[in-house]
């Protein structure tokens, strides 16, 4: 760990100040992913500014019904938030699918969003890593690749974002409000992580300064038909090997709308609207389901190690669809599929 | 002697438990001194090569960093290595730290920064910048088995291969039904909850108290004394309590080496905490093949068991465990051929890891068992009944007890065995394909040499003491529980003094031998007591208990009286006052009835059942019923039994579902070295799990009929959770962890 400053801001406008004013700052909000990139010196920070007191913590509801949440909101206040579960329960399951307890109760909505990848070369600094240290190379084409990227890899990096609220809010068209020296903009959640292509070392968007102030969700009327399936190597406090998260509308036997959203497999959570409108009025039924995976995976490819994710998403693909459809989303207390 | 025991053998809760639950019970790393200085290491991050250079500018630059040790400036040291060897060292040249400019292996010591607070030392230890010479690494078993040898040295000589018996292979080809197949299993991490520690207090003159996390204070202390040239009268090392270990602390590891060698240097107090990553690269249960081959006739009676082992070793010492020779001795069969190998890796050295060998040897013999009896349909409890055998035959001994057949009996009982259907993917629930398996355990029931002092007070207060060490197994609590049988006293009355170097002498902990060891020296040292009362009673005038012998009287209520009729007697009290005694105090030596042992031989055993749910199109496997039934010698308590076999087969699930060494075997490193990555069970991951322990009187095992119940909860619980997956979904799968990608890319068997 190297010495760093510590400020706290007081206002919005003063931490885009201190971001500004200094490349190599961090903002620490639960600080449950910042601090353990530090201590494994991934990452020196050379002022940490703990937006802690901006007043970003409130869920609010929106005059058109759908809900606002602010940076600050814990994992654990959202997904346990009566307007959430009822209008967004595919948001309350996918982050109760997540971390543990404790994390949950610390990590916060904003620093959700820009959780660095958990692969284990980025993690380890004696490594080559594009993402971490750009040009030095990446080690993990050609070694561990169980986790990795079976979508839109580069040749630059294959790492995943292991985040699961964000596969959800991919899959609800969010809106991540933000505000940076310019003023305030809103980025649609869908374009706010990257692929890795050239430049592995951005996750994200957001231009110098920015500071994710809330998350805007839209009403919809998915919420009787979701699941959020999550595949992991444990049935709690793993990140996922895979996971999907699927919401559909239905018209009598027909799909109206379709949305799905895969986690576990890209840089950033996987989703492909052209492919999904396609769908659009296809029967809701099991040969639709995997035709949607066959469709979603077609430039699938794996890493050696992590072939298996290619069939083994197929079928989570279909099964949660399977759930969506039926009205009986996976529950993350009882960890049993259906 | 507990016939009709009023403390041994009841569920009593840890004597202990309110200091752990309330802070007060210290660990190596939570004693402070004044004016202590604190250490960190830096790891290599090479598996094999030479340091060419080491940079400390920058590190040395750090406000309050002491001084940076590396191999150019560390203090002299023993020069032999036999000063370098601990009670349990291996064949081979032991790890020294900064010896020269060699790396063996990935995260090996190169430097050791101390400082004046633990931040400035972890600050600097990241800014010691080394230069290496990388070499070629080899640490893949499967690549590298080629390269296996039989140990030139033997560890110990019960882990050689016994001589075949019959002609297996002749044996094998002749036979009806045979199976063979391979088996392997990923390295594995011990990852006790607390980190390896030591705090050493600097007292001039030579003389060092040092709080260390270790399996045995004496072993530490005869270490350090070793290395160091130092006087075992001025050192004591302490470790009151320790927060698990499973094998890891029974060798004295590289930060106690650190702590006194800063110490000695700086004349300073230190004190010298591992990372959690640092725990991944020391002693670990080693990467291991085995071929396992059985025949049977056609009513499923054994006619060949041929077990070939080869497990992974570091390149400087020859670990050894005993893998193979459980397939000789499990069951009945007259043509029998066991081979052992171990390789040399790029790794650190592996070391005992709960159950070592048995663990992982039994799993693939059981495994096998399961296979052998599938090909010959017949119900695998049945294959495993029909073969049952009351001798040893790779010694050709008798064995002291074995109440396998009540563990067979009540564990299906409990389970329900007989409602099972017996072909593969035959039961279902929803989406999931249910199995049901199950498989034999069975350990060494060891007794070693020990000794213990116990002291009665006037009053009746108990005070019993010895070197050995509790690492959360529950030791306190037993030997207070005998001390207070004898003298039928309240447990509460009983002072358990133990986990100090300077205490009467213990050998480690481990193997399951304390409950056995110093309890029976705890048992003999208080007898000695009662005889030595029984004298002073004596030569009071009139005495009551003249004419009788110690055999004849027992301590009740307070007096000491006759066995058959108890209003014979003198208060306790009464007796030390007429003989102007405050106390009396008794010391004991015991050890393995050496006689009996050439006839005998000891070991507890166990019937493991097990049921999984497996979600064959995601991958997903559910343990979700388990029941252990335990022939374990005399239970001393049944609550702290109950929580070793558990915890036993929460690390044998984590064994066949989830742990793995993730080796990148390009560079020879370890890349999950943390407890997010590297995975054991989590509670959603743990159902219900029974224990049983069946009635098993053993006068031979041990003086207090004990067995001991650290190892044998593990064994056989990874080869029944495996065959549970076949049962369910008709996959055999042989290479452990069994994950999601194994379930979804193996065949389902014809």
């Amino acid at each position: 760990m190297k010495p760093f400053s510590y400020s706290r801001a007081e206002t919005v406008a003063d931490a885009v100040a201190a971001l500004v004013a200094n490349p190599h700052a961090q903002v620490l909000a639960g600080g449950t992913n910042l601090v353990d990139l530090m201590k494994y010196e991934v990452i020196h920070p050379e002022a940490i500014i703990d937006i802690n007191p901006l007043p970003m913590k409130t869920i609010e509801e929106l005059p058109d019904g759908g809900l606002r949440i602010g940076a600050l909101a814990s994992n654990s206040a959202v997904a346990y938030d009566a307007r959430v579960q009822a209008q967004f329960p595919l948001l309350a399951s996918a982050i109760l699918a997540g971390a543990s307890p404790q994390l949950r109760n610390a990590a916060s909505t904003g620093g959700n969003l820009l959780q660095k990848t958990r692969c284990c070369y980025f993690y380890d600094p004696s490594t080559p890593c594009n993402k971490r240290a750009p040009g030095s190379g990446c080690a993990a084409i050609g070694g561990l690749t169980r986790m990795h990227a079976i979508l839109g890899a580069s040749e630059k990096c294959i790492a995943v974002h292991p985040s699961d609220m964000c596969v959800a809010l991919v899959a609800l068209d969010a809106t991540v409000e933000v505000e940076g020296p310019d003023g305030a903009r809103d980025i649609a959640v869908c374009d706010f992580h990257r692929l890795p292509g050239d430049a592995p070392e951005r996750d994200n968007t957001l231009a110098r300064g920015e500071l994710i102030t809330g998350v805007r969700l839209e009403r919809n009327h998915f919420a009787q038909h979701h699941s959020y399936l999550k595949v992991r190597d444990r049935l709690s406090y793993a990140f996922g090997v895979v996971s999907v998260a699927a919401t559909i509308e239905i018209a009598g036997t027909q799909i109206a709308d379709m949305r799905v959203a895969l986690g576990g497999v890209a840089h950033k959570p996987w989703r492909d609207q052209l492919a999904e409108a396609d769908f659009a009025g296809a029967p809701a039924e099991e040969a639709t389901f995997q035709r949607v995976a066959d469709r979603l995976l077609v430039k699938a490819k794996g890493q050696g190690d992590n072939d298996f994710k290619i069939p083994l998403v197929r079928k989570a693909i279909v099964r949660a669809l399977r759930q969506a459809a039926s009205g009986t989303p996976q529950s993350q207390t009882n960890k049993k599929i259906q | 002697m507990f016939d009709q025991s009023k403390v041994v053998g009841l569920p009593i809760s840890r004597i202990d438990g309110p200091l752990k639950v309330t802070g007060q019970a210290r660990y190596a790393a939570e004693h402070f001194e004044p004016g202590m200085l604190f250490g960190h290491v830096v790891l290599a991050t090479i598996a094999s090569g030479r340091l060419i250079a080491v940079d400390v500018r920058g590190a040395e630059r750090v406000p309050g960093v002491i001084k940076i040790y590396t191999h150019e400036n560390r203090p002299k040291t023993a020069y032999r290595d036999s000063k370098w060897k601990d009670a349990v060292a291996l064949p081979g040249h032991p790890f020294r730290p900064l010896e020269n400019d060699r790396v063996l292996f990935d995260g090996q010591p190169v430097a050791f920064v101390v400082a004046e607070t633990p931040e400035s030392a972890r600050d600097a230890a990241a800014l010691v910048h080394m230069h290496y010479t990388a070499e070629l690494t080899h640490t893949d078993i499967v690549a590298e088995q080629h390269n296996s040898y039989e140990p030139p040295v033997a560890r110990m000589k019960q882990f050689l291969p016994p001589p075949p018996r019959g002609d297996a292979e002749q044996a094998f080809a002749g036979a009806s039904y045979k199976i063979s197949a391979d088996y392997i299993l990923s390295g594995e991490h011990h990852n006790p909850m607390e980190l390896f520690a030591a705090t050493v207090r600097f007292e001039g003159d030579g003389a060092f108290t040092i709080y260390d996390k270790t399996q045995g204070s004496q072993n530490s202390r005869d270490y350090v004394c070793g290395v160091f040239d130092l006087d075992p009268d001025k050192v004591i090392v302490r470790n009151d309590f320790v927060g698990g270990a499973f094998g890891q602390a029974l060798r004295p590891k590289h930060h106690l080496f650190f702590a006194v060698m800063a110490s000695l240097d700086l004349s300073r107090s230190i004190k010298v905490e591992m990372s959690r990553r640092e725990m991944f690269y020391l002693t670990w249960r080693p990467s291991c093949i085995q071929t396992v081959s059985l025949a049977a006739d056609t009513e499923g009676n054994l006619e060949a068991v041929l077990h070939h082992a080869v497990h992974a070793t570091s390149r400087h010492e020859d670990y050894q465990e005993n893998v193979a020779n459980w397939s000789g001795l499990a069951y009945k069969c007259d043509n029998v051929k066991i081979s052992y190998e171990i390789v040399k890796l790029d790794l650190a050295t592996p070391g005992d890891m709960r159950a070592p060998g048995a663990a992982t040897g039994v799993n693939a013999l059981e495994t096998a068992m399961d296979e052998l009896a599938y090909e010959i349909g017949i119900d695998p409890l049945d294959l495993r009944i029909r073969n049952f055998v009351h001798r040893d035959q790779n010694l050709d001994k008798a064995i002291t007890s074995k109440a396998l057949h009540a563990c067979y009996r009540e564990g299906a009982a409990r389970f329900g065995w007989s409602e099972r259907s017996p072909a593969p993917r035959s039961m279902q629930e929803g989406n999931d394909l249910v199995g049901w398996g199950m498989a034999s355990g069975i350990w060494e029931a060891m007794m070693s040499k020990g000794e213990a002092k116990v002291r009665l007070s006037a009053d009746g207060k108990v005070t019993v003491s010895a070197a050995a060490s509790d690492i959360g197994t529950g030791t306190y609590t037993i030997l207070g529980q005998i001390a207070a049988e004898v003298f039928d006293c309240a447990i509460e009355a009983v002072t358990v003094d133990i986990g100090k170097s300077d205490l009467p002498k213990t050998g480690v902990e481990g193997g399951s031998w304390t409950a056995a060891t110093t309890g029976s020296a705890v048992q003999t040292a208080a007898r000695a007591v009662i005889k030595s009362l029984l004298t002073h009673a004596q030569s009071m005038e009139p005495s009551p208990l003249a004419d009788v012998t110690d055999e004849q009287v027992e301590i009740a209520e307070g007096r000491l009286v006759l066995e058959s009729n108890h209003q014979i007697g003198i208060a306790i009290a009464d007796i030390m006052a007429a003989s102007g005694l405050i106390s009396i105090e008794e010391h004991a030596k015991v050890g393995p009835d050496m006689l009996a042992m050439k006839k005998y031989v000891s070991y507890s055993h166990s019937a493991v059942f097990v049921e999984v749910k497996v979600d064959e199109q995601l991958g997903i496997v559910r343990v979700t019923r388990v029941v252990s039934a335990i022939a374990g010698g005399r239970i001393l308590n049944p609550k702290t039994a109950r929580s070793q076999i558990l915890g036993g087969v929460v690390m044998g699930i984590g064994m066949a579902l989830h742990e793995e060494s993730a080796i990148d075997h390009r560079t020879g490193r370890i890349m999950n070295h943390n407890l997010a990555e590297y995975h054991i069970p989590a509670h959603a991951d743990i159902h219900d799990v029974d224990v049983i322990f069946v009635e098993e009187d053993d006068d031979k095992a041990s003086p207090i009929g004990v067995k001991g119940l650290g190892e044998i909860g593990i064994v056989g619980v990874a080869a029944a959770v495996s065959n549970a997956i076949f049962h369910a979904t008709g996959k055999r799968i042989r290479r452990l962890p069994i994950t999601i990608d194994k379930i979804l890319e193996s065949e389902t068997a014809e």
